[in-house]
């Protein structure tokens, strides 16, 4: 399909010293910490922004946080592009390499190195899976609480890039709430611990800033995360809607009445179904719009919460008030919502769009989604974190119609825009990437864009760190 | 020295970009009384953001509320009140303890990052920041953030301005999150237990699953200031549980039982609860009107019981703890000691710890803030520089 997002141009001196830059870090890490044969290097060339793919220079997988010193230091000599990689399932393209780049996976670092109960903290290389921390201290009452969808495979340290969310950040926060300190290796190979197990540290909050910097400050090789006590038990409801308006003017409702749940899903229609024919979850199917409503503590307190919301509910025509009778029921109610993305990708191709937008636009915003992706021919499904006002819309196309794939682009595009508009940004949760850059001059003004380029150019002054995302390619000479 | 009280950002920024030009230095304040923070600063002028006031925007149904920097906190907070909603990070009131006077304002609370006792579980300041307006070194009105709860588009520069003592900025206007304020509280008292005790014991109430949203361990030196002599004679550690009001009975009863392996357990209802968080928040044993050095520390919840006992053995130091034991209140008998203070927070696996109230000559002699490693001070000098190219801004005050 025709690319509508330009990457750099890669440099020719960097690829014409492609042997040169092999043999080198090949000094540098053991045989099999380095891929560099073309064909093993095909699974590094995009990641779950599967439409744009580059295959990079070299794959580096370092061991420890001197080896990853050591590719920095190497790398920022020569000024060779470096893309860093967890479990490459960004949405944004976030790990999308480019040619005349070395990929920096963190994937062979993935020890948990302490786990402390009494100050409730747990540090782990970069590597680990966000899943692993929580089965890590689940057996003695604790929890890591941001969980992306696809929290089985991603790492801490990709977290750390994209601050990513999940469902249950409307009581818990995102990454950057539960981050207590990095290790964090700079352009030059100077290694940096910020923060720890203190609440806050001294001076400018670095660690704040590096948190969602999408790779482009440092590379996190160790991270300390706060551990949380679970609750007694934890109980999501389904409240089924004739139409989404009801369902939107729910949530402002509960909101408003000052309850705030674990967790408000939101599922339209065509959400329903495809996560019911995947994860057979025991969706109802007869209604307009779903939504998923955790709440957390004891069974008495759970009952309290349910009653207040049942009551809000009912004066929005709620249709079905479902709640689950066993903890399996539980799982697999959950399950069909995580599973969203990837039960969309089995009957369509998809673009996921992540604007957030305040809460008292909601229903506007879903009413112009759906005209917006009418009228470009397509179909959207919406499945999203109400709560925060978070949207996931899923716009399905075929990848093999360019001219469909365009469409979708362009319709993606129209929607963050509007996301914008109404009071929002760009992206609440999966990072710009490649798929935002070039929208990020209609959220910030060129001194806005300015500033944070300055910043991350104090950082890193040559640019070397993931260098075709996030800020547009035109106009960079400010920094 | 001559005041500056702007009412607007254009012209915070014109009068900014007079300064820069001749390399000026101003002192950047809000309503002045957290000025103890960090170093003295020498500059030729007061910028005050005083003159940028009122609420710009709040709808509860949002839970979100945006605030000209310049507004009091007082009326912040009583906005929140009528909506039922809160700053859930509990900012502290620093006037009475460190002597000084006027209004805090909203910009102030998120330039200082400062937070109270529900900080160890809901998070600070910076936490429920959301967006930030400044004017930068150069005179650009420059924006970061946004007003919506989940926004990662571009670096976060809301993070880096929420506890950056005006130095890289003038913050014109904030946008925080504001959740529903709890129906009620109650805390529980476990008496007689010394520090190390009472850190084991707070450490076993947060892993339970009861959210308690307030840990302190008051010792015998200090509990009888708190409630008017009111807590039952002796140490005191204190648990808080908020929410709706079945549920916070149910829950200080089950943890009631469970603390009561520690000791023996009492109750405080509503109204004292209230009162004695308010009190533990603003520090009310060392408000004493006195300017011995009172020092605020941040170390591991498990450490700071370990660093008291530590110092005792070669200061006079009188402390209580917040945050399950991670934020520890200092008094100092004569001098600061602050260069032992801090080799000791070293040695017991880092934190940090800030100098709010001394004499002039204890101050001269001590960094306000904790010295930074020599990387981490190199690339914080190189960020300064990014927002404030001339070094205008509170000069010296973070070195």
């Amino acid at each position: 399909m025709a690319e509508a997002i330009s990457f750099l141009e890669p440099r020719a001196d960097v690829l014409a010293r492609r042997s040169t830059i092999v043999a080198d870090l090949a000094d540098l890490l053991a045989p099999e910490c380095l891929i560099h044969e073309a064909r093993e290097l095909v699974p590094f060339e995009t990641d779950a922004f599967v439409s744009y793919r580059r295959v990079p220079l070299a794959v580096a997988l370092p061991r420890s946080t001197a080896e990853v010193a050591a590719v920095m230091k190497y790398c920022h000599r020569y000024g060779i592009p470096v893309v860093p990689r967890g479990a490459g399932t960004s949405l944004s393209g976030g790990a999308i390499p480019q040619e005349d780049a070395v990929v920096l996976g963190l994937s062979k670092m993935n020890r948990v190195l302490d786990i402390d109960y009494p100050n409730r903290t747990a540090t782990v290389q970069a590597g680990v899976t966000n899943l692993n921390v929580s089965e890590n201290v689940s057996a003695d009452g604790f929890f890591y609480a941001p969980d992306p969808s696809s929290q089985l495979a991603c790492t801490i340290g990709g977290n750390i890039g994209m601050n990513s969310g999940g469902a249950h950040c409307l009581k818990y926060g995102v990454t950057t709430n539960n981050l207590l300190g990095v290790k964090l290796v700079l352009t030059d190979g100077t290694i940096v611990d910020l923060g720890g197990k203190a609440l806050d540290a001294a001076g400018y909050d670095l660690l704040g800033l590096v948190c969602g910097s999408e790779g482009q400050l440092g590379i996190v090789t160790e991270a300390t995360v706060r551990l949380i006590a679970k609750p007694e038990g934890a109980r999501p409801v389904l409240f089924g809607f004739d139409t989404s308006e009801d369902a939107g003017a729910c949530v402002a409702d509960v909101i408003a009445a000052g309850i705030v749940p674990v967790a408000i899903e939101f599922m339209d229609k065509p959400a329903i179904e495809i996560c019911e024919a995947f994860a057979k979850a025991g969706y109802p199917l007869d209604v307009g719009a779903l939504l998923i409503v955790e709440v957390e503590g004891s069974e008495a307190e759970m009952d309290d919460m349910l009653a207040s919301i049942v009551t809000i509910a009912r004066t929005h025509g709620v249709k079905t008030v479902r709640e689950c009778q066993s903890a399996t029921e539980a799982a697999l109610i959950w399950k069909g919502r995580k599973s969203a993305f990837g039960a969309t990708g089995r009957i369509a191709d998809y673009i996921c769009m992540d604007g957030t937008v305040p809460l008292s636009q909601l229903s506007y915003v879903l009413k112009k989604t759906a005209e917006i992706v009418d009228g470009y021919g397509l179909r959207v499904a919406n499945v999203f974190h109400a709560g925060d006002g978070n949207m996931h819309p899923l716009i399905l196309f075929n990848a093999n119609d360019p001219e469909d794939a365009a469409k979708a682009e362009a319709a993606g595009n129209d929607i963050l825009r509007l996301c914008v508009d109404a009071g929002g940004c760009l992206t609440g949760e999966h990072g710009v990437g490649i798929e935002k850059r070039d929208l990020m001059r209609h959220q910030y003004a060129k001194v806005d864009l300015d500033q944070m380029m300055a910043v991350r150019s104090a950082f890193d002054p040559g640019w070397i760190l993931n260098p075709s995302k996030v800020f547009p390619l035109d106009g960079r000479s400010a920094a | 020295m001559n005041e500056f009280h702007p009412r607007t950002e254009e012209d915070a920024a014109s009068f900014i970009s007079d300064h820069a030009v001749r390399g000026a230095a101003l002192a950047v304040v809000g309503g002045n009384t957290r000025s103890g923070f960090g170093n003295g600063v020498a500059a030729e002028a007061v910028l005050s953001s005083r003159g940028l006031a009122g609420i710009v925007a709040y709808n509860p149904g949002e839970m979100v509320m945006t605030a000209r920097a310049g507004t009091p906190v007082a009326e912040i907070e009583a906005a929140l009140a009528e909506g039922g909603q809160m700053m859930t990070f509990e900012p502290m009131d620093h006037r009475a303890l460190m002597a000084t006077e006027g209004e805090p304002t909203i910009g102030g609370i998120f330039a200082a990052n400062i937070s109270g006792p529900r900080r160890f579980v809901s998070g600070a300041a910076r936490d429920s920041l959301l967006g930030v307006r400044f004017v930068n070194g150069r005179g650009e009105i420059v924006k970061a953030g946004g007003r919506v709860m989940k926004n990662v588009t571009g670096l976060d520069l809301v993070k880096l301005m929420a506890g950056s003592h005006g130095t890289l900025g003038l913050l014109t206007e904030v946008t925080f999150r504001v959740p529903p304020r709890p129906k009620t509280e109650e805390t529980i008292v476990v008496s007689g237990l010394n520090d190390a005790e009472a850190a084991s014991a707070m450490a076993a109430a947060m892993a339970l699953p009861f959210e308690v949203s307030g840990a302190a361990h008051l010792p015998l030196t200090v509990g009888w200031c708190f409630l008017d002599g009111k807590l039952p004679r002796g140490e005191a550690t204190v648990l808080r549980v908020e929410g709706l009001a079945g549920s916070v009975s149910v829950r200080a009863e089950k943890l009631t039982a469970a603390m009561s392996r520690f000791g023996s357990v009492t109750r405080l209802a509503e109204e004292d609860s209230r009162r004695l968080w308010l009190e533990i928040r603003d520090v009310k044993p060392y408000s004493d009107g006195t300017m011995r050095p009172v020092w605020r520390v941040s170390v591991a919840p498990g450490v700071g019981h370990q660093l008291v006992a530590a110092l005792r053995l070669e200061a006079g130091v009188d402390a209580y703890y917040d945050w399950q034991g991670g934020l520890v209140w200092m008094r100092m008998e004569a001098e600061p000691e602050g260069d032992l203070l801090r080799r000791y927070i070293q040695l017991l696996g880092g934190g940090h710890a800030t100098l709010l109230r001394a004499t002039p000559a204890h101050r001269a002699m001590t960094p306000g803030f904790q010295p930074l490693p020599e990387a981490v001070a190199l690339l914080s000098a190189r960020v300064k520089e990014k927002f404030d190219p001339a070094g205008i801004f509170n000069p010296g005050k973070m070195a």
